[in-house]
């Protein structure tokens, strides 16, 4: 599901939940998977701002977010290992790749342009390299 | 918290808010996260609803509590509600940028799951699944390059692009467990060490 639009997991539950019990099914395994989450991360917010004016703390949570940043990027370079299959080809995605990082990472150009263009642009070059 | 703006957001600013978050939610192909450079454009360099600082520590704090990491988004909009307030607008902020976030996308998936479930060997649908692959890989990398950018102390910088760096490549290369890594930063963010 990660080529659909929305978080990857609240996409799987919507499916799961959808699939055996409708509508209703859906809506239950959503909240099932939120509520508790949000309670949890709103109160560990509202701890982070009463404490924030403390350096240790403000600085604590500077360093978990240069992790974090480090977290994404990693999640990044492990899912590459997936285009070793595509059919475009490994040294296009590099290329589309790096066009896109650039654009919203360096140039920081709006996602609404850079996602319909670039996209459409590789859903053409899939559609026409892939083996049938 | 640091360097928070103090907002006054009236009935335009938050339908603003909800419209930007109801083309999110059709720009997250990948996940949430792919969308987090567009929020932050947004939200800290064309509004100044949040700083810097806020933002990243959004992130960093859904990243270590448990569930999914879509409630970055919660944080985020918790921190403009707060920022243009108090509790009661810190709850609304939360519920604008949840629903702006998950309506669209949600139906959107209900629909088309049961559609691409049944067509999977269309060569359309796999020519999308496969062109959307390099375009979603670059945008969580890109994600993570603008969340190390956002550490804005130039005196400190060297030490926290090296603890990104140094993190990169346990999360890619070990299997360590992502809390260690985050309480390691945390730490050394502690003691003033990064």
């Amino acid at each position: 599901m990660g080529y659909m639009p929305g978080p990857n997991i609240v996409n799987l539950s919507l499916m799961i939940g959808g699939r055996y019990f409708g509508l209703s099914g859906a809506m239950a395994a959503l909240g099932g998977l939120l509520i508790i989450p949000l309670v949890i991360v709103l109160l560990m917010s509202a701890a982070y701002a009463h404490y924030s004016d403390y350096p240790a703390v403000s600085g604590a949570l500077r360093g978990m977010g240069s992790v974090a940043a480090g977290l994404i990027i990693a999640t990044g370079i492990k899912l590459s290992s997936s285009l070793k299959f595509s059919p475009l080809g490994i040294p296009l995605c590099i290329v589309i790749g790096s066009i896109c990082f650039a654009c919203i990472a360096l140039l920081r150009w709006p996602l609404a342009f850079v996602l319909p263009g670039l996209g459409s642009l590789t859903f053409i070059l899939a559609y026409w390299k892939q083996k049938l | 918290m640091t360097n928070a703006p103090l907002l006054a957001l009236n009935l335009a600013d938050w339908l603003s808010l909800f419209l930007h978050y109801l083309l999110f939610s059709l720009l997250s192909v990948g996940g949430a996260i792919t969308t987090a450079p567009e929020m932050h454009r947004y939200l800290v360099d064309q509004q100044h609803w949040l700083s810097e600082a806020q933002f990243s520590s959004s992130i960093a704090i859904a990243q270590t509590a448990p569930g999914p990491n879509i409630l970055f988004v919660a944080v985020v909009g918790w921190n403009i509600g707060t920022n243009a307030g108090g509790l009661s607008t810190a709850f609304l902020g939360t519920l604008i940028t949840m629903t702006g976030l998950l309506l669209p996308s949600t139906i959107l998936s209900y629909l088309a799951s049961r559609w691409v479930h049944e067509n999977s060997e269309l060569r359309a649908a796999s020519a999308f699944k496969q062109g959307m692959k390099p375009i979603v890989i670059a945008l969580i990398c890109a994600t993570g390059w603008i969340l190390a950018c956002a550490q804005t102390d130039p005196a400190r910088n060297w030490s926290l692009w090296l603890l990104t760096a140094s993190a990169t490549l346990f999360f890619w290369r070990t299997k360590i467990h992502v809390l260690w890594l985050l309480a390691a930063g945390a730490i050394l963010g502690w003691f003033g060490i990064v």
